[in-house]
């Protein structure tokens, strides 16, 4: 079954849908730091996450081999396609009927990996030395004061860079969450519209978010 | 008017082909696009020049044998309607248009603008047929009412003119309608109960081994497919074939 | 009757070749003749005289037809004597409603082990080509099937609109098959063979089952069940349809049976394939030549029976709304290899066509028949009206309804405008070639929505109690209606043309879109070739001089899937321990190079002119001479041109590229020179046929009031036209027809 085309965009598309509900928890989580209370709820649930063994050992693997299978099906059946066109137009008009997002999903798929790869170079490499590598003492209420330190020390460059991921993102998300359950075969109206609305209040939380916390600590400064 | 035609020219599948240029003056607006091409081969062949070969048949828009990739969409500009039915009232005095022949892995160029479609045939070899004999004794037609929402539906799938122009607009070369439509006009259907897991498993194999590309639901061949078959069945073929595959 | 069993003395034998009883004991004795002996004296049969004849003639001058009809004078010797027709049309005995019975019943089986014995070739895939090759595949024979086009869908069944006929009776509306076999016969004028007739609507019934057994999606109601509509010149509902498209969904049905087929190996598909030769060996047909359109190469295939179901010959027109590729030639080859061909002259022109537009045009495109059921066919009474329409200074809606002629509800108020259509198409050419036809080419006549949708509007603004003096608001409603019930044929006329039929009467003109003759065949559908077929619109025997709507596909589905299956068993039956045929002889050598001569000439002559130049001169003089009205002035002059227009087109016909290539120009060039020959005979076949009847009309033959006037004491026969070589004339033979269970009446639409 998976070695079929169908299978294969199966696999994308529950792969996508993993994702996607990590997406979901990780703006929930994130949402909290927006809560004036100096960080006490965000502190409380990132300290969780982040020591708790079920989290660590088991669904950050998950989430780590989920991304990856994502993205290596990804290219595969990018490099699939492209080959089922030997000999390629003169003229394409690739607009006819098809969205840019839905046609350029490799293009926000590797910003949206870049970003990753700067993402967890930000948070998650930091954090694994902190812990396994230093081995420091735990405190469960560094991880706000962390958080607008990034984003202040990241400036406007980081800034920027962050939206524009957050903006590609918001592009995969809306051709890629309908187009996943196209590909499991579900096609109830109401459900794409959800979907496209999805594709636009995730992103937008994110850079609400990280935006929010650059200009606090930019004019507490 | 006078066009300025950039065409596609290859002598066989083996040799390489390049875009023509000819000029055409005289172009009326009735013309269809196919008598637009006649016109230009009656002026080379009055000139002793090959004339450029071109897929065509029935020039009423059904029997799928035209497939012109104008101006970077299939069947040109106009929607739902196949280069046969294409009139040149829908071009500019003075435009270039290209004209290029579908392309695809699967869908190997014959000559100039021909490209072998036959890929289509063993997709449906493989399975979009209900197996009953001619026997005379089948039951009567009458005996299993359909309700005419499943019926219709079945015939919008019909409709399909297997012209190729979902696999031509489609980025990955899909041929995902194409195969969704046949399967979908069964899956509604009782006659096509039977047979209907392996069908569906069976079709999708070929379609694969022919080299077509996997489907991003991009939606370009839904809206460039002459007979607007829907890319809901393409979903109802993802969901026919999830559901074989489990059981199977 | 067996050809190859008939046995001649030496006397006999060396009388009918003309040569000495020396020369005869000579072959035999060098054992060239084949002979047995019968009571010590040499007997001689067919199969042996006509391999002898075949090998022992030099190549380059054997024109295989000379042998054929040798032959067949011999064998018919007794029937001429008679003046009888030379061919049995086997038709059972019995009464009418139990031949088919009957004779299925008596006829030759071949068992299922022999079956995969026997190999039968397919020549074209439309309705009756796919359908007979499914089913012979399903029955167990290697079947090999063989279309022009790049796959068998595209044959031009699929572009049928309307329905399928069937004598169901869902209705209750007094159907039966005896209905439908007389409504046929009628429909036809009484010129097709009754019991043929009676079969049809028989098998009619089955038709359907089996269809929607395969999965095609008929049209239904809310309940579920299969809805039928009602068609021209008919007073019941038998129509089944699948919107416009019942030709694709029937031919799509019959596509996927052949897939079927071809996924078990059971038929062996040969795409992009044209027949160039039928091959005959000892006086049966046993194989093709066809060439590869792709390579250009040319092919051997061997097989127990031809099947020819390539169509109909309406190209010969040039314009038609026949597909660019239907061509006569698979069909015109077994012609002129002793097949007979009938009724070549009848031919149906259907009355709502899309007008030419211009001196470009390829094609015409046809709108269904059930436009006719609400639409208004009329012109404008005054000709300066006329003027001023072409000037383009008067609208078709400026013109005041007493100055508009409505001539069919003038002239026939029984019927107005459902007349048949061989009516409908008449009256619009005698209103155009009196001066009033609409568009600049003098050749349209209107056919008007505007009272059907006020009527509809109305109709609707009562029943959901809104205003109906609002005239805005009754036209919106009635416009809808006719959206529903026309949508896709307005839509097509609107792409095509430019103009909004909803604002704007249509124009439309008679076309080209049938040939009811065909070539001869029996009641086993065999022609006078053994061994090789012909079926659906390919042959002759159904529809008489004019076909009823909603026929042909009903037609070729029949012969396709219940009568050739079976009939053919007869004939193979004597086959199974022939074995394979060898495709290494001197009868495919020759039937080969033959082909290829041909091909060679057209690539080696340098001539000045494309093929179509011709085709579209052969077009005129037959639209002109012999179109829907002829007479005998007009079509010996449209001989005498066609005979010019043959000799200009050999010396002048230029045919670019290669023999061994893909090679368009070279395939038309092969098919329209059949036209050419089949153009010819068709005039005189129309010029013999002294008589109005059904698409022939003459005018010399006509009423006072301008009607058909059809002569059954001197016409009621087949029209069988014997080949007799490129140069001499062809032979008439008159296969009378005899009607048992239908009183031959006159047909009145008043």
């Amino acid at each position: 079954m998976f070695n079929s085309s169908i299978g294969r965009k199966l696999i994308m598309a529950l792969s996508g849908v993993f994702l996607i509900v990590f997406l979901t928890q990780h703006l929930v989580i994130n949402l909290t730091s927006l809560i004036p209370d100096n960080g006490k709820v965000f502190n409380f649930i990132s300290h969780f996450m982040g020591n708790n063994p079920v989290v660590q050992f088991i669904l950050q693997p998950i989430l780590i081999l989920g991304v990856m299978i994502h993205f290596i099906m990804g290219m595969y059946l990018e490099v699939l396609n492209r080959r089922s066109r030997q000999t390629s137009y003169v003229v394409y008009s690739g607009k006819s009927g098809a969205s840019w997002a839905s046609r350029n999903m490799i293009i926000s798929g590797l910003v949206i990996l870049s970003f990753l790869i700067m993402h967890f170079y930000d948070f998650w490499v930091p954090e694994m030395v902190y812990k396994y590598v230093e081995f420091n003492p735990l405190d469960e209420n560094r991880y706000f004061h962390e958080l607008q330190e990034k984003f202040y020390k990241g400036g406007v460059v980081k800034l920027f860079l962050y939206c524009v991921s957050f903006v590609l993102l918001g592009l995969h998300l809306s051709h890629g969450f309908s187009s996943s359950l196209q590909s499991m075969g579900i096609t109830r109206g109401p459900i794409k519209i959800a979907t496209k609305f999805f594709a636009i209040i995730v992103p937008a939380g994110f850079i609400i978010i990280a935006s929010f916390h650059y200009f606090i600590t930019t004019i507490n400064h | 008017m006078k066009l300025n035609l950039k065409i596609w020219r290859q002598k066989n599948k083996d040799s390489k082909g390049k875009v023509h240029d000819y000029e055409l003056d005289g172009v009326e607006e009735d013309m269809s696009f196919l008598e637009m091409l006649d016109f230009l081969n009656n002026k080379l062949l009055n000139e002793g020049q090959e004339p450029v070969a071109f897929d065509h048949d029935c020039r009423e828009g059904i029997c799928g044998s035209c497939s012109l990739f104008i101006n970077g969409v299939a069947h040109g500009p106009e929607r739902g309607t196949t280069t046969c039915q294409l009139h040149m009232r829908k071009f500019k005095d003075g435009e270039t248009v290209y004209v290029e022949p579908f392309r695809a892995k699967a869908f190997p160029v014959i000559k100039d603008l021909i490209v072998d479609r036959s890929s289509f045939d063993r997709i449906q070899q493989a399975g979009a047929y209900i197996s009953v004999n001619t026997s005379g004794n089948t039951q009567d037609a009458n005996t299993i009412p359909i309700p005419k929402h499943n019926a219709d539906e079945a015939f919008n799938a019909a409709t399909c003119i297997g012209c190729g122009a979902c696999v031509a607009s489609c980025k990955n070369s899909s041929a995902m309608l194409f195969t969704s439509a046949k399967v979908s006009q069964f899956s509604l259907l009782p006659q096509g109960q039977v047979e209907r897991e392996s069908r569906v498993l069976n079709m999708v194999n070929q379609m694969d081994l022919e080299g077509f590309g996997a489907c991003t639901n991009t939606g370009a061949c839904e809206a460039q497919c002459p007979k607007g078959i829907s890319v809901k069945n393409i979903a109802r073929m993802n969901r026919e074939y999830l559901l074989a595959s489990v059981k199977k | 009757m067996d050809n190859g069993l008939k046995m001649f003395s030496i006397n006999e034998l060396a009388e009918f070749l003309n040569v000495s009883k020396k020369t005869i004991r000579r072959h035999i004795a060098s054992g060239k003749i084949e002979s047995t002996k019968v009571g010590g004296v040499h007997r001689i049969s067919m199969n042996s005289i006509n391999s002898f004849l075949n090998i022992n003639k030099d190549i380059a001058q054997v024109d295989a037809n000379i042998n054929k009809e040798l032959l067949r004078k011999a064998l018919t010797n007794d029937a001429h004597k008679k003046n009888l027709f030379p061919f049995e049309s086997r038709v059972p005995e019995g009464k009418m409603e139990d031949k088919w019975n009957n004779h299925k019943r008596k006829i030759n089986l071949v068992s299922p082990a022999n079956k995969r014995l026997i190999d039968v070739i397919v020549v074209g895939t439309g309705l009756a080509g796919a359908s007979a090759s499914a089913t012979l595949a399903e029955l167990g024979y290697n079947v090999k099937s063989f279309c022009f086009q790049d796959s068998s869908r595209r044959a031009h069944s699929i572009a049928a609109q309307g329905g399928i006929n069937a004598a169901k009776n869902y209705q209750g509306d007094g159907d039966s098959v005896y209905r439908l076999f007389y409504d046929t016969v009628k429909g036809g004028d009484y010129r097709s063979r009754e019991a043929n007739v009676h079969r049809l609507a028989e098998v009619s019934t089955n038709i359907i089952d089996q269809c929607v057994a395969q999965g095609v999606p008929f049209a239904r109601d809310y309940g579920g069940l299969l809805d039928n509509r009602s068609f021209g010149g008919v007073l019941v509902s038998r129509t089944f349809y699948a919107k416009g498209q019942t030709g694709q969904q029937l031919l799509l049905g019959a596509y996927s049976a052949m897939n079927r087929q071809v996924n078990r190996g059971k038929i062996k598909m040969y795409a992009r394939h044209e027949m160039l030769e039928l091959v005959i060996v000892g006086g049966k047909a046993r194989g093709i030549i066809a060439r590869n359109l792709i390579t250009g190469k040319l092919e051997r295939h061997s097989a127990h029976a031809v099947v020819i179901a390539s169509g109909g010959y309406g190209n010969v027109f040039f314009l038609s709304t026949n597909a660019m590729g239907s061509n006569v030639t698979a069909a015109w080859k077994i012609h002129k290899k002793g097949a007979y061909f009938a009724n070549p002259c009848f031919t149906q022109i259907h009355p709502t066509c899309i007008p030419v537009s211009g001196e470009n045009q390829s094609k015409l495109t046809l709108m269904s028949e059930s436009l006719r059921n609400d639409g208004r066919i009329w012109v404008p009474k005054k000709k300066e009206d006329v003027k001023k329409i072409l000037e383009k200074k008067l609208k078709p809606t400026d013109i005041d309804e007493s100055d508009r002629d409505y001539y069919l509800e003038r002239r026939y108020p029984a019927f107005g405008n459902l007349v048949p259509r061989d009516v409908a198409s008449r009256a619009a050419k005698e209103r155009c070639d009196a001066g009033y036809g609409v568009n600049k080419t003098g050749e349209a006549v209107y056919l008007d929505f505007q009272s059907a949708i006020l009527r509809y509007g109305k109709e609707q603004a009562y029943s959901k109690g809104l205003d109906v003096k609002n005239n805005s608001l009754v036209e919106k409603l009635g416009k809808e209606i006719i959206k529903q019930k026309y949508g896709n044929l307005f839509e097509m006329y609107e792409k095509i043309t430019d103009e909004n039929p909803y604002e704007t009467p249509m124009m439309i003109y008679p076309a080209v879109h049938y040939t009811m003759g065909g070539v001869w065949v029996d009641y086993n559908l065999m022609t006078t070739v053994p061994g090789c077929y012909a079926i659906g619109e390919a042959n002759f025997s159904d529809h008489g001089a004019n076909r009823l709507g909603a026929s042909a596909l009903m037609q070729g589905l029949a012969d396709g899937y219940f009568v050739l299956p079976y009939t053919i068993g007869d004939y193979l039956s004597s086959d199974i321990r022939t074995g394979k045929i060898s495709i290494d002889t001197k009868e495919f050598e020759i039937a080969e190079k033959e082909a290829l001569r041909k091909l060679s000439f057209f690539i080696d002559n340098k001539g000045s002119k494309p093929v179509d130049y011709f085709h579209k001169k052969l077009g005129r003089i037959m639209w002109d001479k012999c179109g829907m009205s002829r007479n005998k002035l007009e079509l010996k002059d449209a001989i005498l041109e066609i005979k010019k227009l043959k000799k200009d087109f050999y010396k002048n016909v230029f045919v670019p590229g290669e023999l061994y290539d893909y090679n368009e120009e070279l395939a038309k060039a092969g098919r329209v020179a059949d036209f050419i020959e089949l153009g010819e005979l068709f005039a005189r076949d129309a010029l013999e046929r002294e008589e109005s009847c059904g698409g022939h009309f003459r005018e010399e033959h006509q009423t006072k009031e301008g009607e058909a006037l059809r002569d059954d004491e001197n016409f009621n026969f087949v029209s069988a036209w014997e080949f007799k070589g490129s140069e001499s004339n062809p032979m008439l033979h008159k296969e009378k027809l005899i009607f048992d269970s239908v009183e031959l009446k006159s047909r009145s639409y008043k």
